[in-house]
């Protein structure tokens, strides 16, 4: 009875006849049909025809004559049987787990930071985030690449003139761990302004209240934290690690910029993996298997991820 | 201890903490700003000052011959209408598309509206990467390797989940008892959406479309992996990711190349600063 009440007062009221009213049982559905058709079309259909590839033979020849024999799960029982792939995806989680943990630390800290500066420092803060956060992830994957260049780059003359003699034209590009280094660098400091922006837009919502009354009760800095600021945004804190994760997870256009999953295969991620094997390999069958495990996959760390906020919630 | 002593140990204790604050401020600011800040000092310095074993923090010459370069460099001005070309109609098809749906969601009642708020959502967070393969081989099937409009198309669908989500958030801020009132005063539903609604969502459209321009204008990894073999199909993401075989080792002009391509993002940016951050928790948080 509410339900129907609320409704009808949240309708607009029904001002135009009876006759339009019927008109209005397919009005919606015509105005959302070319969105459905757009999202069928790019995104549905890509993607079941990605599964439907990922249980075909189809390589090179299927590629340009067309039709594909059905393969079963060859392709699924050659990705997971190789030891390649599990490396692969040992790196893919290593890789997320310490681009997210590293922006959301950082960022944390500065949207913890920012509300305590002065005004004028906060803008420049603020400022400087945001212009970060306006480099193009491929201007930003260039200048990575100056900065650490081995002869004339600004950080290994630093590191060398601070007495890290080992750094002087050291390739850093060469070699796998280094590269990581730089592409982990360089995914936290692109991903931190919007993390840190968005934390402190939400600590601004806090009543400042709490805090005081926090402080009269002898709470120190951490405690306030854990037992004020945490709980409040916990759901923002949510949000942003899942929507970091599922980012950093699928991160395919600054590694394939930088090193193209090298040097050796150092930096190969799931998605950049599944791209090689596709286009270099012409394994189209094998790329699409792994496709779908990398989205299976990803789908069930988030799922993990939430019942666990939601579990603490109800808690 | 008396009182003075007490009090100067307290001050002596919060001066430390100020400059300590202050000091990871000017930290944070300084690694946030110093590699865009390098790239432009690069793009201005003479080729000699980058050559140098110890590099110069500040253009002492400052000269125009890297842009010069990386504007004279074969196909800069194609690369550059490629990008704006597939970027703009991206970002006009997403509009025209979600408009209608989001006032759909936002205005009408009608069995299915949440089901299709969630693919929304879905579609918002959909691995795009894992979605590269397929897509080029339909593309391929369908003779659309190496076209613009292919690129067009798929832009159009990545940037179309934000734009109907921030969109509904416009209409629903605009007060229904004006459209009510329009339709009182004997306009049907379209002249009244037309009359009233739009001319408010003016500044919404405005920002929404921004955002939509900065994602497809910034977008690599599905140019990379559909414009193969036409040079002269290509946008300047993937000119500027093979700036070692256009320029070979000659930073400046690749700083330069980098600033250029930079600029537009960092004007809309400028012009969105206040909306960016409520813009996107919006999108996200709503639902």
């Amino acid at each position: 009875m509410a339900r129907t009440l609320a409704r009808t007062a949240a309708r607009p009221a029904p001002l135009i006849g009876a006759g339009t009213r019927r008109k209005g049982a397919f009005w919606p559905y015509l105005l959302v049909a070319p969105a459905l058709a757009g999202f069928a079309c790019l995104l549905v259909y890509p993607l079941a025809r990605s599964v439907v590839i990922s249980f075909q033979h189809f390589r090179l020849g299927e590629l340009i004559r067309g039709g594909a024999d059905f393969a079963g799960l060859a392709n699924y029982a050659e990705a997971l049987g190789g030891p390649e792939f599990w490396g692969v995806v040992r790196r893919t989680f290593l890789w997320t787990a310490a681009n997210v943990v590293l922006i959301m630390v950082i960022s944390t800290a500065v949207a913890l930071m920012l509300p305590r500066l002065g005004r004028r420092m906060r803008l420049a803060v603020m400022s400087g985030m945001v212009l970060t956060w306006a480099t193009p992830v491929l201007a930003a994957a260039t200048i990575f690449q100056w900065l650490f260049q081995s002869r004339l780059g600004v950080v290994n003359w630093l590191l060398a003139g601070l007495g890290f003699d080992s750094f002087r034209d050291y390739t850093w590009f060469a070699h796998g761990g280094a590269t990581f280094a730089i592409l982990v660098a360089l995914v936290v400091w692109q991903s931190v302004p919007f993390a840190a922006l968005t934390l402190y837009a939400g600590l601004t919502t806090i009543p400042g209240e709490l805090y005081e009354a926090a402080r009269i009760d002898g709470a120190g800095s951490w405690q306030v934290f854990g037992r004020v600021t945490f709980p409040i945004l916990r759901p923002l804190f949510g949000l942003i690690t899942s929507l970091e994760v599922i980012w950093v997870f699928t991160c395919f256009a600054q590694i394939w910029a930088i090193s193209k999953g090298g040097p050796g295969g150092a930096t190969a991620t799931l998605p950049v993996y599944a791209f090689q094997i596709a286009q270099s390999l012409h394994r189209y069958d094998l790329g699409s298997a792994v496709s779908t495990l990398t989205v299976l996959m990803l789908l069930a760390v988030l799922v993990v991820h939430l019942r666990r906020m939601f579990r603490e919630e109800n808690a | 201890m008396n009182r003075a002593a007490l009090n100067r140990g307290m001050l002596n204790r919060g001066m430390l903490n100020r400059v300590m604050l202050n000091g990871a401020a000017l930290g944070v600011l300084a690694v946030s700003v110093f590699p865009v800040y390098w790239m432009v000092i690069t793009a201005f310095k003479p080729t000699v000052d980058i050559l140098t074993e110890t590099p110069a923090f500040w253009p002492a010459r400052p000269t125009l011959d890297h842009f010069a370069t990386a504007v004279g460099a074969a196909g800069f001005w194609t690369f550059w209408r490629n990008s704006l070309a597939v970027t703009v109609s991206a970002v006009l098809l997403a509009l025209a598309v979600a408009l209608p749906s989001a006032f759909a969601v936002a205005r009408l009642r009608w069995s299915g509206r949440r089901g299709f708020l969630l693919m929304v959502f879905v579609a918002q967070t959909a691995p795009w990467s894992a979605l590269l393969v397929p897509v080029y081989i339909i593309a391929r099937d369908a003779d659309m390797l190496d076209r613009l409009p292919t690129l067009t198309l798929v832009y159009f669908v990545t940037t179309l989940p934000f734009t109907i989500v921030t969109l509904r958030g416009f209409i629903a801020g605009v007060p229904r008892e004006l459209e009510e009132a329009a339709l009182m005063d004997g306009c049907g539903r379209a002249e009244a959406f037309r009359r009233v609604v739009l001319p408010l969502l003016a500044p919404g459209l405005m920002s929404t479309s921004l955002f939509g321009f900065i994602t497809a204008w910034n977008e690599f990894a599905f140019a990379n992996a559909l414009m193969i073999k036409d040079q002269g199909d290509r946008t300047l993401p993937i000119w500027l990711s093979g700036f070692g075989n256009v320029f070979g080792i000659d930073w400046g002009a690749t700083m330069a190349a980098a600033t250029l391509f930079m600029l537009p993002v960092l004007l809309v940016f400028l012009v969105l600063q206040r909306r960016v951050s409520a813009g996107m928790i919006a999108g996200a948080v709503k639902g």
